[in-house]
C-alpha cells in the first residue's frame, strides 16, 4: 500500500499535466462528482461540519487499524477537494495521518480552498479528520 | 455587445478613471467589480484626501492649542456638516460619527435597554442584515421585551398587512432597513415610520444599502433613527453616521465612557458632554471622518439622480440578460429594488459559481448574505449577488453573463 507523501505527490503530478486552472477544475468537478458518497445516515447533524459557505459532512470508521473516511459536502468545488482529501488519508494508520500534512494542496493550486477564512468547511474538515486519528490512535494505545 | 448608452448624463468611463482600483487584473483578467453592495470603491479624490491628512495635518481633535490639532479639528467638524446637509439633518450635533451601521445600531439598542420595559414590543423586518437582528434580539434578553418579526413574501417585499397586526400600543421601537443587503428590496419606510408613529412607536432605518443609492433625507421621512456606513458609498470602511432626533438622543443614555465624552469628571460623580460628543468617546477616526465628506462630495458632484437613473439601466439590463440562462432564478422579484441581482442557477451551489467567478476576474457575493433568515425562507443555502455601482458597465454585465454561462457548463 502507498503511503501518503507517496499518494499526495500522485496527486500533484496529475495536476501538473493541465495547462491552466480551467482544466484543473474542471477535473476537481469530475473527482467531486465521483466521490463516494457519505451513508446518508451519517449525514446529520452530528456528522456536520459548518462552514459559512458550504457545508461538509465526514465520518471515519476503522478496519484492520487503517481509518476508512467518507465524505460529503453540498458545494462540488468543496466535494471535489474532499475527494482529493480521502484519497490521501482514507485507508491509513491513524499515526501517518496524525504525521502527515496538507501542503500539497498549495503544489496543485488550491491553496485559497484551504484557506481559514474561506468558511467553506474545509479547513474544519481537516481538524476532523486529524481528530479522528487521535482518538483511534488513542483507543489502539489503550489496547496494546 | 452591448455599448454605454450616449445620453446618460454622465460619462461613465470618465467616472471609472477617477477609480484606480478598478484597472486591476485578478487572476489575468480586468477585474469586474460587482461586490458593490459589501464595499464600493474609492475614487482618487477621497484616496487624495487621507494621504492629505496624514501628510499634512494629522493630529488629534477638539483638545489641542496647536494649529495641526486646530486643522483637524475643523476638517472633522466639516465633514459632519457635510453629512448633516447631505441627509436634511436639522443640526450638526445630531449629525453623530461612528464606527460604521452596525456600531450605530449598537449605540441605539444599548441605549433603550434603560428605556423599554418587559411588556413592551419591539419590531424588526424579516429582510434584515443579522447586525440590524441581533442587537435587538439582545436588548429583548436583557429587557423581557418581546421582538416580533415583519413576515416576508415570495417576491422578496415585506408582508405590510402583517406589520399593521403586529402594531399595537405596546410597540416601542420598529427596526427596519430602507433597502435589503440580499436582495436589494427598497422597503416602504415612509409607511412603516408614519403607522409605528401612529402608534407612539419610534423607528431605527438602517440605511446602509440605501445611502449609495438614495438621497435620504431624514425630516421628510420624520424618521427617528437613520444609520449608514462611509465604505458603501465610495468612503473609507471603520466610519459611519447615526442621525437622531433631539429629544431622542438626549434621552439615550452614553453608550461608552472616555474622553471627549465627559463635561465634569470626580470621583463622586461625572456629567456627560452634551450633543455629539456624549456619543462620541474617545479619540474617534478622525481621517475617516473627513474622508467620509469627501465622498459624499465626490457622489454629490455627479449627483444622486444621475446616479440612481444610470444604475437603474444596469439593473434592467443585466435581469434582462441573466434571465436568458437556462435555470437562473433571480430571487426578490420586485420593481422596486437597488442594483442588486440575487440569484441561483438550479442545482449548483453559490460557493461554486463565486469560485468559477472568482477566476474570470469577477467579484460576486456567494453566502447567505447574513441574512440567514432570507435564505431560510427561500430553502436555499445562499445566493450569488451581483450588486452594481455607477461605475460599472454593461460590458462588464455582458462578461458577467458570460462567466455564470461558462460555470454552469462546467458545474452542471
Amino acid at each position: 500500500m502507498k503511503s501518503i507523501p507517496e499518494i499526495q505527490q500522485e496527486i500533484v503530478e496529475e495536476f501538473e499535466m493541465f495547462d491552466d486552472w480551467m482544466q484543473r477544475y474542471e477535473y476537481m468537478i469530475e473527482l467531486g462528482k465521483s466521490l463516494p458518497l457519505i451513508d446518508e445516515k451519517y449525514k446529520t447533524e452530528e456528522y456536520i461540519i459548518k462552514g459559512c459557505q458550504s457545508k461538509v459532512w465526514v465520518h471515519a470508521d476503522l478496519n484492520d487499524d487503517k481509518i476508512e473516511f467518507t465524505a460529503d459536502s453540498d458545494a462540488i468545488i468543496t466535494k471535489g477537494i474532499i475527494a482529493i482529501l480521502i484519497r490521501s488519508f482514507s485507508g491509513q494508520p491513524p499515526q501517518e495521518i496524525l504525521d502527515a500534512d496538507t501542503s500539497f494542496i498549495d503544489k496543485i493550486g488550491l491553496k485559497e480552498h484551504l484557506s481559514p477564512t474561506r468558511a467553506n468547511g474545509l479547513v474544519s474538515m481537516i481538524k476532523q479528520i486529524k481528530l479522528y486519528a487521535i482518538a483511534y490512535q488513542a483507543q489502539a494505545d489503550s489496547k496494546s | 455587445m452591448a455599448s454605454v448608452d450616449t445620453s446618460l448624463q454622465f460619462d461613465v468611463e470618465k467616472i471609472r478613471a477617477d477609480f484606480p482600483i478598478l484597472k486591476r487584473k485578478v487572476n489575468d483578467k480586468p477585474l469586474v467589480y460587482f461586490d458593490n453592495a459589501a464595499t464600493s470603491q474609492t475614487p482618487q479624490a477621497v484616496i487624495d484626501v487621507i494621504v492629505d491628512y496624514y501628510s499634512r495635518y494629522n493630529a488629534n481633535i477638539h483638545r489641542g492649542v496647536h494649529a495641526l490639532s486646530q486643522e483637524a479639528t475643523d476638517a472633522y467638524e466639516q465633514a459632519r456638516i457635510k453629512i448633516q446637509k447631505h441627509f436634511n439633518i436639522p443640526k450638526p450635533y445630531q449629525t453623530l460619527f461612528t464606527a460604521g451601521t452596525t456600531h450605530g445600531i449598537n449605540i441605539v439598542a444599548s441605549g433603550f435597554a434603560s428605556i423599554l420595559k418587559a411588556e413592551d414590543e419591539v419590531i424588526v423586518s424579516a429582510l434584515e442584515h443579522h447586525s440590524n437582528i441581533v442587537p435587538w434580539q439582545m436588548l429583548c434578553e436583557k429587557t423581557g421585551a418581546e421582538l416580533k418579526v415583519i413576515p416576508m413574501l415570495e417576491n422578496g417585499t415585506l408582508d405590510m398587512h402583517a406589520f399593521e397586526a403586529l402594531l399595537s400600543d405596546q410597540t416601542k421601537l420598529v427596526f427596519v432597513n430602507h433597502v435589503s443587503n440580499a436582495l436589494g428590496t427598497v422597503n416602504p419606510i415612509e409607511e412603516i415610520i408614519e403607522k409605528t408613529h401612529k402608534v407612539g412607536g419610534a423607528v431605527l432605518v438602517d440605511g446602509a444599502q440605501a445611502a449609495p443609492h438614495i438621497k435620504a433625507d431624514v425630516q421628510a421621512l420624520d424618521v427617528d433613527f437613520y444609520v449608514v456606513s462611509a465604505h458603501k458609498m465610495c468612503g473609507p470602511t471603520g466610519v459611519g453616521m447615526l442621525y437622531g432626533k433631539e429629544e431622542w438622543l438626549e434621552k439615550l443614555p452614553p453608550y461608552q465612557g472616555g474622553g471627549e465624552m465627559i463635561d465634569q469628571v470626580t470621583f463622586e460623580k461625572t456629567t456627560y458632554a452634551g450633543l455629539p460628543h456624549k456619543f462620541e468617546a474617545g479619540t474617534p477616526n478622525i481621517c475617516g471622518g473627513i474622508a467620509f465628506g469627501a465622498a459624499l462630495d465626490y457622489m454629490n458632484g455627479i449627483g444622486f439622480d444621475q446616479i440612481a437613473a444610470y444604475e437603474h439601466e444596469l439593473l434592467e439590463y443585466a435581469t434582462a440578460q441573466l434571465k436568458t440562462i437556462e435555470g437562473l432564478r433571480i430571487y426578490g422579484d420586485t420593481l422596486n429594488k437597488t442594483a442588486v441581482i440575487s440569484f441561483n442557477i438550479e442545482g449548483i451551489h453559490p460557493y461554486d459559481m463565486g469560485t468559477i467567478l472568482d477566476k474570470l476576474g469577477i467579484a460576486v457575493r456567494t453566502g447567505h448574505h447574513c441574512a440567514q433568515p432570507i435564505m431560510d425562507f427561500y430553502k436555499i443555502p445562499g445566493t450569488v449577488r451581483a450588486s452594481f455601482a455607477f461605475y460599472n458597465t454593461k460590458e462588464e454585465i455582458d462578461i458577467l453573463v458570460a462567466g455564470v454561462e461558462r460555470a454552469r457548463n462546467m458545474l452542471v
